[in-house]
């Protein structure tokens, strides 16, 4: 396990380089720069932001000062918040959009695994086809379109809940957004659990349960559900990276200053070192969590470790 | 079933994009200065948006564009994924090694941020809408084919073929690829839903297709706008816009009970 974090954790460094270096060059490539205005500056002007920001030397110079703060953990200001420095804009942001992501992860958890446990065993009957119809239809909606219609069902016209903001994260500002961005992943992960316990219900020993006189949710409780996860666990990681990117539309619609604002305003005002910044983070966030996923896995399933080598005859 | 009523599902759409337009009475960029946001009614079949344009004409043409990228893109996605997939399966050894290493790196990226700045800053042209999200979802269709390619290299035609003499390319394509078909087209099937969401997801943001052109996801994200006004601007694209997914996704999920080996024992 240990060798496993190390090795991890080391290969995080290319990637996140990578990830650095990638987006420093789409930025410096692209046309426009962060101090374009309708109005023209006079040239001295333009000299002294360009001598601010460093961006009058040259662009190899740049990115190496911009790579020696980055590991020394200094984002750099941003441009377009001038009285912010990037560090302090994550500080604001990223608490927002986990809490969004964590509380959406956590509802699409609790809800899928009903959902799926509900189709499991009534396969095939009335209560399973209603919750694969409602799983692919959770699937195929885009977040951005259940948000309009939820917010008008629930906040224009029943008046219940709040039609945007976030005001501190009070639990009424987050109903909507939460919901809205868990409904996909509610859907995904109710057929992995409906799949993977099909799957289980037809071995012998959940045969031997039953014998025994175990009513169907317990067999399913106590035995069947814990091997039934596991493709869960391993849907873990891509989930929360679309969690990650499908906050960027939900933070628009509900209007919450999370990252994915902060990432969305810095592209289209050529902020580069908030757009720099905000990638890194959630490159940083996706390693984390995919290693953090990893542990799980190997913890629930201790066979893995050793088998990792048949993975590539699979 | 779940094939059978995805795949008709799919046709009447396809249908009413390809020939629905012949039957407009309008074009899609009028503006009907007296008919602003007019509900649904005999004149216009699905209503007027805000600034007085007929809603039956651009949700068909903006389904038209959204269509095209969703299969464009694909093919962009099947071209790559297959090659490097392939590619490494056969070669083997530190080559597949190499290659497999660096899908893992970029599977590590945030990708979809990538293309989000891609578009923000080059935006406004649609070729680099579909190359970029092709770009984007080879790798999943890679790492299935080459676990594929591995398994059918094994087999004893592929040794004969190697036996005889052929040419390391000639086995690929003649003996390797025909029998990749099967896995190909189902994911191929699965990749068009994801590539129209993100089309639609990028549109939203009003970095994907952009006017005089529109795309379902550009009329939802106009529809979102003005749903007090107009709510039958959001309710016709986002209808058309789920329908194809799920028929997408149906088809996909049918061809994939049906075809892929490794999907026989959940069943």
């Amino acid at each position: 396990m240990m060798r496993l974090l190390v090795t991890r954790l080391l290969w995080g460094i290319p990637v996140l380089w990578l990830i650095l270096t990638l987006t420093f060059f789409l930025l410096r490539a692209a046309p426009g720069g962060p101090f374009d205005q309708e109005r023209e500056l006079s040239p001295e002007l333009t000299a002294l932001i360009a001598e601010k920001y460093q961006l009058d030397q040259p662009l190899l110079a740049q990115y190496s000062s911009y790579l020696t703060a980055t590991i020394q953990g200094d984002l750099g200001p941003s441009f377009q918040y001038s009285d912010y420095s990037v560090n302090q804009l994550i500080a604001l942001g990223l608490p927002v959009s986990l809490k969004l992501g964590l509380y959406a992860l956590c509802l699409a958890l609790v809800l899928g695994v009903l959902l799926g446990m509900v189709a499991a065993l009534y396969a095939n009957k009335w209560p399973d086809l209603v919750a694969m119809l409602l799983a692919v239809i959770g699937i195929s909606t885009p977040n951005f379109v259940i948000a309009p219609l939820l917010i008008v069902a629930l906040a224009v016209n029943l008046g219940w809940l709040p039609v945007g903001g976030w005001s501190g994260g009070q639990w009424h500002y987050m109903v909507l957004p939460v919901l809205t961005l868990s409904l996909p992943y509610v859907a995904a992960i109710a057929r992995l659990v409906r799949a993977g316990l099909l799957e289980v219900l037809n071995q012998p020993y959940i045969r031997t349960a039953r014998a025994k006189g175990l009513s169907s949710f317990g067999v399913v409780f106590k035995h069947a559900l814990r091997p039934a996860l596991m493709p869960v666990v391993s849907y873990l990681g891509p989930a929360a990276v679309g969690l990650l990117t499908g906050s960027v539309v939900i933070e628009q619609i509900f209007g919450i200053p999370g990252l994915g604002r902060y990432f969305v305003q810095g592209a289209l005002n050529r902020d580069y070192t908030l757009v720099l910044g905000v990638v890194l983070v959630i490159g940083l966030m996706m390693l984390l969590f995919n290693l953090l996923v990893d542990v799980l896995y190997r913890w629930l399933d201790p066979r893995v470790g050793r088998a990792t080598n048949n993975r590539a005859l699979s | 079933m779940k094939l059978k009523l995805g795949a008709g599902l799919l046709l009447v759409i396809a249908l009413v994009v390809l020939i629905g337009p012949m039957f407009a009475a309008f074009d899609a960029e009028t503006i009907h200065w007296d008919d602003m946001a007019v509900a649904p009614d005999a004149v216009y079949w699905m209503g007027t948006d805000v600034m007085g344009r007929d809603l039956f004409i651009r949700t068909l043409q903006g389904g038209r564009v959204s269509l095209m990228v969703g299969l464009l893109a694909t093919m962009v996605s099947v071209f790559i994924g297959v090659s490097y997939g392939m590619l490494a399966g056969y070669m083997g050894a530190s080559t597949d090694a190499i290659m497999m290493r660096t899908v893992d790196v970029l599977y590590a990226l945030p990708f979809l941020f990538l293309v989000i700045l891609l578009m923000a800053f080059f935006g406004q042209q649609l070729w680099l809408l579909f190359a970029a999200i092709g770009g984007y979802l080879w790798l999943d269709m890679a790492r299935i084919v080459r676990g594929q390619t591995m398994a059918l290299k094994a087999q004893e035609f592929v040794e004969a073929a190697h036996a005889i003499g052929q040419q390391k390319r000639a086995i690929l394509v003649k003996h390797i690829l025909p029998n990749l078909r099967g896995v190909v087209i189902v994911y191929a099937t699965l990749t068009v839903p994801q590539v129209i969401m993100i089309e639609s997801f990028l549109s939203f943001l009003g970095l994907g297709v952009q006017e005089p052109m529109t795309s379902w996801g550009a009329l939802v994200n106009e529809g979102a706008d003005n749903m007090d006004l107009a709510p039958w601007s959001l309710w016709f694209p986002a209808l058309f816009l789920c329908l194809t997914l799920v028929g997408f996704n149906s088809v996909g999920d049918g061809l994939r009970d049906r075809w892929d080996p490794s999907m026989q024992k959940s069943k």
